[in-house]
């Protein structure tokens, strides 16, 4: 039976109207970048949109990278309240130090992320803070969901089908900054809670609903690695997912006489760290 | 004894009891070796043979790491392993997974209450926040890990949490968490069965600014048993 082509040659019959075609398909998504940042629907409460340098939401089973200044704030916002965010910080100018999440737990005596917490290097450096957190449900003990979880759980983790598994999307995110799997320490997981019961059991305290948001100050130049996927953890059988918002914009790094800069001895010390590199090396 | 200006290290306390105990499960003895306070180990464990370490002196913390030994980037995952098995703790019937969250070593053998993988390594520079930057000089786990994993081509970017045998992390009802006690007593063991070939990396902790074992850095024994009915 012979195909009427009619209608397709009429839009793809020459790479003029193949051009035309593919201009007139602009439109806006729930789930994109916002360029330039100032333009963003939702601009951050209490900051000039004027003075953004990033504006995006990521989609359910997305994901998402920035290379940040020293100084950067990121906003996190958990705007429907099923947000799930694995975050993994990478120093920028040197790969080989990111994220520890042991020492991230271990130096301020305290398994729970919230407000004031550093997010530690492996290299006795602080790499961003927690400067704001409405949330308070958030975990450093599972990580990212992993492939052989979704597996197992949804029937599928690759980042092209319809269950994405985090560790799946933070390996896209660290491709397209040359790196692989072996620059993936486990992740922080901001907007689910999990709690470690007298016996070791991990409680699911879940979201803390819609409208949260946590605030990540870098420390020092930082590749910030972001997968929006379900938590391990999530005792629902679904692949639930909502948008999860960034936005972006210069402040300056931690000092001397900011609250959580001597919250405690450890964090002053890593701070002081931190500021030594920085300095050192002309940041 | 060569007189040296080296500051000074932690050091095993003469005398104190040691206690070598004997592998966890019967079968051919493939690597039998004492690992020397402060220093490092590693040696490939072949799927179906069983890792045994032995706290010889008792709460002294055998910080480890596990790699496939086929391909590296495949390594042990704290992450992983917790949420499969829903609980923080690792003991007997814990599955140690990769980052792919497939099975490493399953704990077959365990002698304290519960062990450790939560607290991480101590280094160099995490010691400059604990404990304060007149420690930056002393050896850690983080520089063995560094040390022993360049045998095998691992460097900076494969470092990632680690278990701590024989360590006790409890984590408390508001979120504390840190090192306390000790559960361990000399010759008490862990043993693992490599549900495939690993790499396993050992950091005899040279830690001295905690007094968990009594600053007195002691011997791990590590064993590999291959079972019988196990193949070469």
């Amino acid at each position: 039976m012979a195909t009427d082509n009619t209608a397709r040659m009429a839009t793809l019959g020459s790479v003029g109207a193949a051009r035309s075609d593919a201009r007139a398909r602009t439109t806006r998504s729930p789930w994109m970048p916002e360029l330039p940042a100032s333009t963003t629907p939702t601009p951050p409460e209490g900051v000039d949109p004027a003075a953004l340098l990033w504006a995006e939401t990521v989609a359910p089973g997305g994901y998402t990278h920035l290379r940040v200044a020293r100084g950067t704030r990121i906003r996190l916002e958990d705007v429907e309240g099923d947000a799930s965010a694995s975050v993994v910080v990478v120093n920028a100018l040197n790969t080989g130090e990111r994220l520890n999440i042991a020492d991230t737990q271990k130096i301020p005596w305290q398994a729970y992320l919230g407000a004031g917490h550093p997010l530690l290097s492996g290299d006795g450096r602080v790499l961003a803070t927690i400067v704001d957190d409405t949330s308070g449900s958030h975990d450093a003990l599972c990580g990212a969901s992993g492939d052989a979880w979704n597996e197992q759980k949804y029937g599928d983790a690759t980042p092209e089908g319809p269950t994405p598994s985090g560790h799946a999307l933070l390996r896209m995110a660290a491709s397209k900054h040359g790196l692989t799997r072996r620059d993936l320490p486990p992740a922080a997981s901001f907007f689910k809670g999990v709690r470690v019961a007298d016996d070791g059991s991990l409680e699911w305290t879940g979201s803390a609903g819609a409208g949260t948001r946590v605030d990540l100050l870098a420390e020092l130049p930082l590749i910030v690695l972001i997968a929006n996927a379900p938590h391990p953890r999530d005792p629902r059988p679904d692949y639930i997912a909502t948008p999860l918002r960034v936005h972006a914009w210069r402040e300056r790094p931690t000092r001397a006489g900011d609250p959580h800069y001597d919250a405690s001895p450890e964090r002053e010390r890593a701070y002081l760290n931190s500021i030594a590199y920085a300095e050192l090396a002309g940041l | 004894m060569v007189t040296t200006t080296v500051p000074p290290r932690p050091v095993y306390a003469e005398g104190s009891p040691l206690e070598w105990s004997e592998p966890f499960v019967a079968g051919e003895i493939v690597t039998d070796d004492a690992i020397a306070p402060r220093a490092s180990w590693s040696a490939i464990v072949p799927a179906g043979c069983v890792f045994t370490l032995v706290d010889v002196g008792g709460n002294q913390s055998g910080d480890c790491l596990i790699f496939a030994a086929d391909d590296t980037s495949e390594r042990y995952s704290v992450p992983d392993t917790l949420a499969w098995q829903g609980n923080a703790y690792v003991t007997t019937g814990t599955v140690l997974r990769s980052n792919l969250g497939r099975p490493l070593m399953t704990v077959v053998g365990n002698e304290i209450d519960r062990q450790d993988t939560i607290g991480g390594a101590c280094s160099k520079e995490s010691n400059t926040l604990r404990y304060g930057h007149h420690t930056a000089y002393q050896h850690a786990c983080r520089e063995n890990f560094l040390y022993e994993g360049a045998k095998w081509g691992l460097g900076a970017r494969d470092l990632v949490s680690n278990l701590n045998w024989f360590m006790n992390v409890p984590v408390e009802a508001d979120g504390a968490l840190g090192i306390v006690d000790g559960m361990s007593a000399p010759g008490r063991r862990v043993a693992c069965r490599a549900e495939r070939d690993v790499i396993v990396v050992i950091s005899n902790c040279p830690q001295m600014n905690n007094p968990c074992n009594d600053f007195n850095v002691t011997p791990l024994r590590a064993i590999v048993t291959r079972p019988e009915g196990e193949g070469q």
